[in-house]
């Protein structure tokens, strides 16, 4: 009974897939490439009517590539502590997003797992987190620069505290959601809790694990510009408030592109990875 | 000795009675078979066993002793299976096997894995995992897992019922005969007469639930090995068959009439409660 019901939804969602395949198959091949080259295009002539008319100030497509033009062809150089190319910048930030998103892994698996095992932990906890998750963070900064003092580690710390509801929350749930047969097939052998938690539970949860760190990561690349705008801390953010203060709004532009492309990119990585792991 | 029993057991859900008053003996080496509706318990009956439930009332027995958990000594085949996909066949054998022989060497554990996957004909699939493989394979590999860790009863509860007619048939001859070559004392649980009678030393009927519980056994004295199409002329067989099934359909008429009368009191107490 239960298990027609586990394999009903594979086959539904099987059909789908073949259906989507064949609506895919009828779109020629070219406009899967052109469609979305043409909706670039349309978003671009809007800008370019629009700060052209009503808007004086925004800069024009063509001027934001004239002026950003030394820092894509040389993404790479440095020419001072405010001057550098586009991708130094990037790799700056990245590095600053890795050592949050790392201490936010660190602390929401484990985290995640009690709160997953343990209805007490549970109980104790949930409310709190409930609480802190929705906290901007705008308002987390502030507090990091009173507690460290200096701004790279309250940086750190801001990335850190906002990204890792995301992985607590689906790690405690997937851990909830381990079905009860591989416990009894744990029990039946009388697995030890480690082995339980290493051959049973680690494997179950994996994949809403991996949901969690997809966007965890979303949200600590998020939080990346508000920390270094308001720390002046080198880097992508950074680089967009300077270049505002600075009245180059067509860099405002490029930082908003070069953010926009590696948060996708990021999330497309993670994809994928998250996509082997559904399938085993 | 007798292996395993249960000594008047009674376990409820809630306030749902599952079982009331069941005594079974399974003596070394048995065969048995119980054969019950769906849903009257048969599979809380495998969970007392096993240890991974306790009973209300009575009480478990695994030679003599109470049964206080789960443990190797009682293999189980579950129903669904339960393999853990994220292993391979082979894998998910040798999880059983390094339980249970800690103390032999990784080698001598791949082999012993790797034995009992040719027992069960799946050494073409061993590095598959459980998606890849059919319903029965898979069932096979349940089946091979339990085996694996040598246990002195199996306990089996609905192993087959998931499977295609064709499929079914085939296991059927295969557990029928790792029955009768391991000489190991299986319980198994199905709701199929046909099976039980083909693979079991000893029939005990579950009577219809809620409130379920066994009945007076049949012995089925067919010569080993069955062959299931001789079997249907079998004027022994259509006997027990016959009888087993009248005494099955008479406790769920039986059930039909008082279960009314459990529903009725909720339904009376409802208006009060709305006042």
């Amino acid at each position: 009974m239960s298990r027609e019901a586990a394999v009903a939804p594979a086959t539904t969602a099987r059909e789908e897939e073949m259906a989507s395949s064949v609506s895919k198959g009828a779109v020629p091949r070219l406009s899967l490439l052109a469609l979305p080259f043409l909706g670039v295009l349309a978003v671009v002539a809007l800008w370019a009517l629009v700060s052209s008319t009503v808007v004086q100030s925004l800069p024009s497509p063509w001027k934001t590539w004239e002026t950003s033009r030394p820092y894509i062809i040389e993404p790479f150089e440095k020419r001072g502590e405010l001057d550098q190319g586009i991708l130094r910048f990037t790799w700056y930030s990245l590095v600053r997003v890795a050592k949050g998103y790392g201490i936010a892994l660190l602390f929401g698996v484990p985290v995640g797992f009690l709160l997953g095992v343990s209805n007490a932990f549970r109980s104790s906890f949930d409310p709190i987190i409930q609480i802190l998750r929705p906290v901007s963070p705008l308002a987390w900064l502030p507090l990091g620069l009173v507690i460290f003092g200096k701004p790279e580690p309250a940086g750190v710390f801001t990335i850190a505290l906002c990204s890792m509801w995301p992985t607590v929350l689906n790690t405690a749930l997937g851990v909830r959601s381990v079905p009860q047969d591989y416990l009894n097939v744990a029990k039946v052998l009388k697995l030890s809790r480690a082995k339980t938690l290493r051959k049973v539970l680690l494997p179950s949860a994996l994949p809403y694990m991996f949901t969690g760190f997809r966007l965890s990561l979303g949200i600590a690349w998020l939080v990346i510009v508000a920390a270094e705008m308001l720390t002046g801390a080198p880097g992508v953010g950074g680089f967009l408030w300077q270049e505002y203060n600075a009245l180059i709004y067509e860099h405002i532009i490029l930082c908003i592109l070069t953010i926009g492309t590696v948060g996708f990119v990021l999330d497309r990585m993670m994809g994928a990875v998250e996509k082997r792991l559904r399938t085993a | 000795m007798t292996i395993l029993e249960l000594q008047s057991v009674s376990k409820s859900y809630g306030k749902t009675a599952v079982l009331q008053d069941v005594s079974l003996k399974v003596e070394p080496g048995e065969f048995v078979a119980i054969v019950g509706f769906s849903g009257a318990g048969k599979s809380t009956l495998v969970s007392l066993l096993s240890g991974l439930q306790q009973p209300d009332k009575g009480s478990a027995l695994f030679k003599g002793e109470p049964i206080t958990g789960p443990g190797p000594e009682r293999g189980v085949v579950f129903q669904n299976y339960s393999l853990l996909p994220w292993l391979t066949v082979f894998q998910n054998i040798l999880l059983a096997v390094e339980q249970v022989f800690e103390t032999k060497s990784k080698q001598q554990q791949a082999e012993h894995a790797d034995r009992y996957v040719a027992m069960v004909g799946l050494t073409h699939a061993r590095d598959r995992r459980p998606h890849e493989l059919s319903g029965g394979m898979r069932q096979r590999v349940a089946l091979a897992r339990a085996l694996a860790a040598e246990p002195e009863v199996l306990l089996m509860d609905e192993p087959l019922s998931a499977l295609d007619a064709l499929t079914r048939a085939t296991l059927q001859d295969e557990l029928e005969r790792i029955g009768r070559v391991s000489g190991k004392t299986i319980l198994m649980i199905t709701n199929d007469v046909d099976e039980a009678i083909l693979l079991a030393d000893r029939i005990v009927p579950l009577s219809a639930g809620p409130a379920a519980t066994l009945g007076d056994s049949y012995c089925v004295d067919i010569a080993r090995p069955r062959e299931r199409v001789a079997l249907n002329h079998d004027p022994h067989f259509r006997e027990v068959r016959s009888s087993l099934i009248e005494y099955l359909m008479s406790t769920k008429k039986k059930k039909s009439a008082p279960s009314r009368e459990i529903a009725t009191p909720p339904m009376q107490a409802q208006p009060e409660l709305s006042v």
